[in-house]
């Protein structure tokens, strides 16, 4: 998922959204200066752009919902009734826009031979409006999943979408998309281009200014956005149970953004002023920078996001908030669906409590492997054996003390089945993968990853 | 008959597992998002067989191409009809895949978590296909002489490929109508002995190459076509001839592998219905057959004339398969989904009981809440601080022994605390807790002393 959404995220902003109006620009510029190489040029940067976004960009942004089945299937599932028309709608411009990206290369060569080249640029544009517009649209639903607004006292998609933080997110993915998009230009330059012609100094130096043009918005639009977060989580939480952790990555949001605008205007500028000093190998740090900068940006929407998966309404192990005092009462594996044991004797405990951990952890945590439940006990307890009465007050008040962590969605009963099931593996490490894979362990458990626990 | 079957069903879904719905409506009505389904699924099929058609004939006219240079030109020429038909093919899947996710939540992601690998590798599967299309399409003029096998290669490895996805899906939408079987599947090559996967696929593929032969009898014998540039040494006639016999033999050995889809469907979800749509759809297939033998023996001069009657025809006989195969998913899915629908209502019953129970005050139930109390707010504390023992923090004798006659201290300390010592990891503030709680918290760990019930755990400790 993470590895899907990553390249995704990457390709729409710096192909996708940024790219195709550098493409149309210098499409523009050669058609009005009457230069035939930056026409081609133009033409063999919108061939890479065309492989790469028909390809990886495309599927891996329908493998984001392949993906999210199979880890939030509850998750996604609801989303996906609440959104239905965003996602419609998002729909409809995703095949205006591919079929766009279609018609602007494959008739490229056709409609200049015939002098229809205005129209051509024309499409250019249309489809620089479409890309954006798909991003404009998922932002919505990215931005509700952090901060729900107030949907859950009106339900209505309105509401949902324009959510507090959306202005601010959009801006700074524009921008952001944009900026990163000349670089990705620029390195398609360097290798369409011989080294030292005039026609590379050229559109490096016009791909740089355009980059310039860019850091005064993405200053502005990343200030806001890194205001507006602390604030829309506290709409969800108490202020109080902000962490020291998100103080920290909020920090490093900070570093991060300006190191990435730093390097921007540092390269950019050399760019637009000096385009010979640059070698491809110097794009890479700006690069490197942008993708950490993005990379840590989605790791922090994913943190503010916690403990839910769709804030106040369902937590991240998909229970719902509404349903938490009914499972806690009459216990979860009485509610379950795909269990073995429906209620804790004194017999099956250990049985029992492998239940609870499929059914309330495993959806984040594996027993030994990644994000695994026994590191983080031995964070806690270190090697000795493991107080259990410790361990039962952990688990009953973890949601207090771990912010991100949803509230045990179980009873008395089931959380002293937890705590020894967690004990025998403290000394016999049994290798549980997350839910959705857990078939390779024990069918029967599997689809929990549908029915809700 | 059927009233045999129905007592068939009962015992039979007595295996299956029933998990709850999601607790939210549907945006709009199940019937609309039904009929949104087939529409928008026949789309994005007819894309997905011009793409995986299209690719197999491309192969297949390259290798004959290799003695017979001509079909390499018209291989090449198909190649190049795929770059369209496979993207429209992918933006047209999101629409039927959405509304199958939404009618159909708990059997769809239950199917794709049982092929959990298999579901997710459709991804890198495709975007390789893609590749290895484009790479075949472009280097056509490049790979020739002792790279021409090479190229052919690439083109059969887009083929394969193409030919591979489709199983995947199949498979998931084959074992989504069977509950039952749910808990017998342990991934994907075991969820392809359920139902009947192969006869599926082997349908699809048929159907793939008689549309590609249509399409591609409409494509290259419209007289816009500018055969003189590509295909010199073709005129459209003959192109149509071709391509509309492609489509002929294809269909007439869908005559073997639909009786056989149909006789090894699994019998639960056969109804009299059904049978009805699926032979009207049988005898239209052979109405397109006659159509499509008339104009392939016509001359020169007058074939493609009914080509748009032979394209209504078989559009005909895609929408009555198309709707024979959505009334077989709902009527072996409806005594589920009711099960599904009553195991839902029943728990969102208890729900709002409950709630009711805590909005009058009541608690939830089996223990009457009462006040907090310094034992019960230390429940908070105790995953790491014990009397007598170093959990995770400093013990409570420590802790009295530093803040002795000073409740406030603690209290300052656990509202903002700060990490003090190297072997401990730092301690989460407490502010949230209010400062009722947290009076009562300090004054019970001022006053705790080691009860019996802790020695135990301490003894076990040790």
């Amino acid at each position: 998922m993470a590895v899907i959404a990553s390249i995704h995220v990457f390709i729409n902003h710096a192909f996708a959204v940024g790219a195709y109006p550098i493409v149309t620009l210098m499409e523009y510029r050669g058609w009005k200066k009457g230069d035939g190489a930056w026409d081609e040029l133009a033409y063999k940067v919108t061939f890479a752009l065309f492989v790469v976004t028909t390809t990886l960009g495309a599927l891996t942004g329908v493998g984001i919902w392949f993906s999210a089945a199979l880890i939030a299937p509850f998750g996604i599932g609801s989303l996906l009734r609440v959104f239905f028309w965003g996602w419609f709608i998002e729909w409809i411009v995703f095949i205006s826009e591919v079929i766009l990206i279609m018609i602007y290369f494959l008739s490229w060569k056709r409609m200049s031979a015939s002098g229809r080249k205005r129209a051509h640029i024309g499409i250019g544009v249309i489809l620089s409006v479409f890309s954006w517009l798909t991003m404009a649209i998922i932002v919505g639903i990215l931005g509700f999943m952090m901060g729900s607004g107030r949907w859950p006292e009106t339900q209505s998609l309105f509401s949902a979408f324009f959510n507090p933080i959306y202005l601010p997110q959009l801006a700074f993915r524009t921008a952001f998309a944009m900026g990163v998009a000349g670089l990705c230009v620029w390195f398609l330059i360097f290798f369409f281009t011989s080294k030292g012609s005039g026609l590379r100094h050229g559109s490096v130096r016009y791909v740089s200014r355009w980059m310039l043009v860019w850091i005064i918005p993405f200053v502005a639009a990343s200030v806001w956005y890194w205001k507006v977060v602390p604030a829309a989580m506290a709409a969800n939480i108490d202020v109080a149970l902000v962490t020291q952790r998100f103080t920290q990555w909020h920090e490093t949001l900070a570093i991060i953004m300006f190191c990435a605008i730093g390097a921007l205007i540092l390269v950019a500028g050399a760019g637009a002023l000096k385009p010979k000093l640059l070698t491809s190998i110097l794009l890479f740090v700006p690069l490197l920078l942008g993708l950490w900068l993005l990379g840590h940006f989605e790791r922090v929407r994913e943190f503010v996001r916690k403990p839910y998966v769709i804030a106040d309404y369902m937590y991240s192990n998909g229970v719902r908030v509404s349903e938490l005092p009914v499972l806690q009462r009459d216990g979860v594996l009485t509610h379950a669906t795909y269990v073995n044991n429906h209620t804790v004797t004194s017999g099956n405990q250990i049985g029992a409590g492998r239940d609870v951990f499929v059914v309330t952890c495993s959806r984040c945590h594996t027993t030994t492997g990644i994000n695994s439940v026994v590191t983080k006990f031995r964070n806690l307890y270190g090697e000795q054996p493991w107080d259990k009465n410790a361990m039962g007050a952990f688990i009953h008040t973890m949601h207090t003390s771990r912010t991100f962590m949803p509230p045990f969605p179980g009873n008395d009963k089931e959380a002293d089945a937890l705590v020894a099931y967690l004990k025998q593996l403290q000394v016999d490490h049994e290798f549980i993968l997350a839910a959705q894979n857990s078939w390779t362990v024990k069918p029967a458990e599997v689809t929990g990853a549908t029915g809700g626990p | 008959m059927f009233a045999g079957l129905t007592g068939k069903i009962i015992s039979v879904l007595a295996q299956a597992p029933v998990p709850r719905d999601l607790d939210l409506p549907l945006p709009i009505p199940a019937a609309d998002l039904k009929i949104l389904l087939v529409i928008t699924f026949l789309a994005h099929i007819l894309f997905v067989n011009l793409m995986v058609g299209s690719s197999v004939l491309t192969v297949i006219f390259e290798v004959i191409g290799l003695s017979s240079p001509r079909y390499d030109a018209l291989a090449k020429r198909i190649a190049h009809t795929i770059t369209v038909n496979k993207s429209l093919a992918v933006v047209l899947g999101v629409g039927p895949l959405l509304c199958i996710s939404l009618v159909y939540t708990i059997h769809f992601y239950s199917a794709n978590a049982l092929t959990g690998y298999a579901w997710i590798s459709v991804i890198p599967l495709v975007i390789l296909a893609f590749l290895a299309a484009y790479l075949h399409k472009y280097t056509w003029d490049k790979w020739t002489g002792r790279y021409k096998r090479m190229h052919v290669g690439v083109g059969l490895t887009a083929a394969v490929l193409f030919l591979c996805i489709p199983l995947i899906f199949l498979s998931n939408i084959n074992l989504m109508l069977f509950p039952q079987q749910w808990v017998e599947v342990k991934g994907f090559f075991s969820s392809l002995r359920v139902g009947n996967v192969f006869p599926r696929l082997f349908h699809f593929l048929a159907a793939s190459i008689a549309v590609t032969g249509l399409f591609l009898a409409g494509w290259f014998g419209r007289k816009s076509y500018p055969l003189g540039d590509n295909l010199p040494e073709f005129n459209h006639s003959k192109l149509r001839r071709l391509f509309y016999r492609v489509a002929f033999y294809v269909t007439l050995a869908q005559l073997f592998f639909g009786p056989l889809l149909l006789f090894t469907l699994p019998a639960e979800g056969v109804t009299g219905t059904l049978l009805w749509l699926i032979l009207t759809g049988a005898a239209i297939a052979i109405a397109f057959l006659y159509l499509l033998s008339r104009e392939i023996q016509a001359d020169d001069h007058a074939i493609g004339n009914k080509y748009v009657w032979t394209v209504i025809v078989f559009t005909l006989v895609v929408v009555a398969m198309g709707t024979g195969r959505h009334l077989y998913r709902e009527s072996s899915l409806s005594a589920h989904m009711k099960l599904i629908e009553d195991r839902s209502d029943t728990f969102h019953a208890v729900e709002l009981a409950t709630h009711m129970r805590i909005d009058a005050g009541l608690g939830v139930g089996d223990a009457l809440g009462g006040g907090p109390t310094g034992e019960s707010v230390f429940r908070n504390c105790a995953a790491c601080h014990a009397v007598d023992r170093v959990l995770a923090a400093p013990s409570l004798i420590e802790i009295q022994s530093i803040y002795k006659g000073n409740p406030d201290g603690i209290i300052e300390w656990a509202k903002a605390p700060g990490k003090k010592r190297p072997e401990f990891a730092p301690m989460p503030a407490f502010a949230h807790l209010d400062d009722e709680r947290l009076r009562l918290v300090a004054d019970y760990m001022l006053s705790a002393t080691a009860s019996p019930d802790k020695d135990e755990a301490s003894s076990e400790h040790n």
